[in-house]
């Protein structure tokens, strides 16, 4: 009888993976981010990484400068030198250095508040994007990218990352691949943490209170267990009489 | 100290004698059959969930803004700036998705060991309304946030009244308040999700738990337990194969609640969005009716009867008859009591004609769910390559809802004309330790 349940209850579980994993491949296949907010060296640089090339367009609205400074392990004086460029009190949240009426005429579109950028699209996708940029003299801004086709971005980090352009499959305008045809100050492989160190800030500023329940969850579920096996011996206790 | 108690029992009694009886009729002198089994926590289970969503619910109100302008904003803020509003706000919404984990599952319950059967009637169709109560408090809870699923969901359910002729475009901008939904609908759905529905939901769980005490718990082996030898150790009249409900299930049901609370908590800590299942990716963008996201599709528990909806064609000019399906793919379920006339209740003793046909039932009502949820859509070109997918989805999803609803003919038959080979079905309760 029991392993009838244990069967059904195996089987359940297995499609329940299954689903979440068919969901999972939605769309083309990225490159995994492979970032860890609970690295806290890794938030600290793409905190800089951010306040250096992306405040200037994107805000990041729900996010305090103080939280920041509390989560990343930095002091006040520390987050309102360098990063807080605008000079707005600590406790307030984080808008961007453009008024966003110039930027929908600069752009096209206002650029879009990030607080929640990972959250809507996933880090591996923010990953890739920010690795995905290419010249294109078709496009307004001079630049075009695989991830987000025809997106009104420039790449920010072209300093960093060196240009990168597309190789076109024979006779058509499908992109093959991308091909660093001009050196940055950085070498792929830096360039690529960089990112990956970006991409982390911005899941953690999607969800700051995944730091605490990271570090609260292991606890409560040691309390549950401890809970349903005294729950069962109680149980055990009152039903040996039940036949 | 116990003194104290007795004093104050003896106090309340003077004043208000049925109390105490009312407790005893329900908790320990109501008895239940002892055999049961897994199947039986998820009553207690969803009990449990609708106090968790009712106290959770207080909470978020606390911050929670009603308004178009501001209800993305102040969830946000519950997640960041109220303290332990992301704990709430996880319970919260883990809570509304493990709650049809466990009305599915007792629902599943009562369909294989034959609970909604006579003498039970009522307290299937109660049940039977409190899904559907629920179902309308998720959908109106799932606006609230005021992303952009919420948004296009909204539309998208609510445009189905369009598809009724005469009244039907008037219908929607009645229940919307607006030409598409805005502040009105979210401030009128605020009302029902938080005050209105819960009340409804309250009534009827009361309701359903007094129907089910005057008949008794239905068991595993779909033996009445009043009809057999009477005595036990508690009570000379009392069914010889019943136990008290408390201490018995209730100290049972506490190991059901640890298990349960243990994945509940694994969720809320560790994946509190569920890979997108739970909090879609889309309903973190704030509510644009200008974008529209690239699937809309309803949360995993719509899904089976969303994707009948989209299954069923239109014709004769109007898309009448998918809303129609995916109401009586309720409806039915509501008459299920007269349709299934089998005099054995339980799946031990039915014969294998049922067995195949609930096998295929619940296959039919998972592959709609991931029809209804974009799954097959994913799956049909990664597994077959190049083909039409939405020849083969359709075709697909189309066997499944003939399934779905030929269940429900094939019992009629199979229970009627005499094709249903039972096995004897034994005196007292089996225990299987």
């Amino acid at each position: 009888m029991t392993k009838r349940y244990f069967s059904s209850i195996a089987l359940a579980l297995g499609l329940l993976v299954g689903c979440t994993s068919a969901l999972a491949a939605e769309g083309p296949e990225l490159p995994r981010a492979g970032n860890n907010i609970s690295d806290q060296a890794s938030l600290q640089r793409g905190a800089k990484l951010f306040f250096n090339y992306c405040v200037g367009c994107h805000s990041i609205k729900f996010m305090r400068y103080s939280r920041i400074g509390e989560d990343l392990g930095l002091t006040e004086q520390e987050v309102m030198q360098n990063l807080n460029f605008t000079g707005v009190n600590y406790g307030e949240t984080i808008e961007s250095h453009m008024p966003p009426a110039d930027a929908a005429k600069w752009f096209g579109k206002a650029p879009p508040d990030l607080s929640l950028e990972v959250r809507a699209k996933t880090a591996d996708w923010v990953y890739a994007y920010l690795n995905s940029f290419y010249l294109d003299p078709s496009r307004p801004v001079g630049w075009n990218n695989t991830v987000f086709p025809n997106a009104s971005m420039p790449n920010p980090l072209w300093e960093l990352q060196g240009v990168q352009t597309a190789v076109r499959k024979d006779g058509s305008e499908e992109v093959e691949k991308l091909e660093l045809s001009k050196p940055g100050k950085m070498t792929p492989a830096q360039f690529q943490q960089a990112t990956r160190d970006l991409t982390n800030f911005l899941e953690y500023v999607s969800e700051p209170a995944a730091l605490q329940r990271k570090h609260y969850g292991i606890w409560v579920l040691l309390f549950l267990a401890g809970f349903t096996f005294l729950a069962y011996m109680l149980k055990k206790e009152y039903w040996k009489d039940v036949h | 100290m116990a003194n104290v108690f007795t004093r104050i029992g003896d106090w309340v009694n003077e004043r208000a004698p049925n109390m105490m009886p009312a407790y005893r009729k329900h908790m320990t002198e109501y008895y239940a059959p002892k055999n049961f089994n897994l199947w039986y926590y998820f009553g207690s289970l969803a009990l449990l969930v609708l106090v968790n969503q009712i106290v959770t619910g207080i909470f978020l109100t606390m911050n929670y803004k009603t308004s178009a302008a501001e209800a993305f904003a102040s969830v946000e803020y519950i997640m960041r700036d109220v303290e332990w509003g992301w704990l709430i706000r996880y319970m919260h919404s883990t809570g509304a998705s493990l709650f049809f984990v466990v009305v599915f599952l007792h629902m599943f319950r009562g369909l294989m060991y034959g609970s909604f059967k006579k003498p039970r009637e009522l307290v299937w169709i109660l049940g039977m309304l409190i899904f559907l109560a629920l179902m309308a408090e998720a959908f109106m809870g799932y606006v609230l946030p005021w992303g952009n699923m919420s948004f296009w969901g909204a539309k998208v359910i609510i445009s189905l009244f369009g598809t009724i002729p005469y009244i039907g475009d008037s219908l929607v901008q009645w229940i919307m308040g607006d030409y598409i939904p805005a502040d009105a609908t979210l401030n009128r759905f605020f009302a029902l999700h938080v005050i209105a529905l819960p009340l409804v939901l309250l009534l009827l769980v009361v309701l359903h738990l007094a129907a089910l005490h005057e008949v008794g718990s239905n068991n595993p082996d779909g033996v009445e337990i009043k009809k057999g030898p009477k005595g036990n150790r508690w009570d000379a009249l009392k069914p010889a194969d019943g136990i008290p409900f408390h201490p018995y299930y209730t100290v049972k049901d506490l190991v059901g609640v640890g298990f349960f609370l243990l994945i509940a908590a694994f969720i809320i800590f560790f994946a509190p969005t569920f890979g997108g299942w739970f909090l879609e990716h889309d309903n973190f963008i704030p509510a644009n009716n200008l974008v529209t996201p690239s699937h809309i599709k309803p949360v995993w528990y719509f899904t089976p009867f969303y994707a009948i909806l989209r299954m069923i064609p239109s014709f004769f000019g109007t898309a009448v008859w998918g809303v129609l399906g995916m109401f009586g793919a309720i409806a039915l379920l509501f008459a299920l009591p007269w349709i299934d006339v089998g005099q054995v209740k339980s799946i031990r003793y039915r014969g294998t004609g049922f067995k195949v046909a609930l096998a295929l039932f619940v296959l039919s009502f998972i592959m709609l769910g991931a029809v209804g949820a974009g799954v097959t859509a994913e799956v049909i070109p990664a597994w077959f390559g190049n083909v039409d997918v939405t020849f083969w989805e359709n075709l697909f999803g189309r066997m499944m809802t003939l399934l779905y609803f030929g269940f429900f003919v094939f019992l009629g038959f199979y229970t009627r004309l005499g094709w249903e080979k039972t096995k004897p079905v034994p005196e007292r309760v089996t225990m299987h330790d």
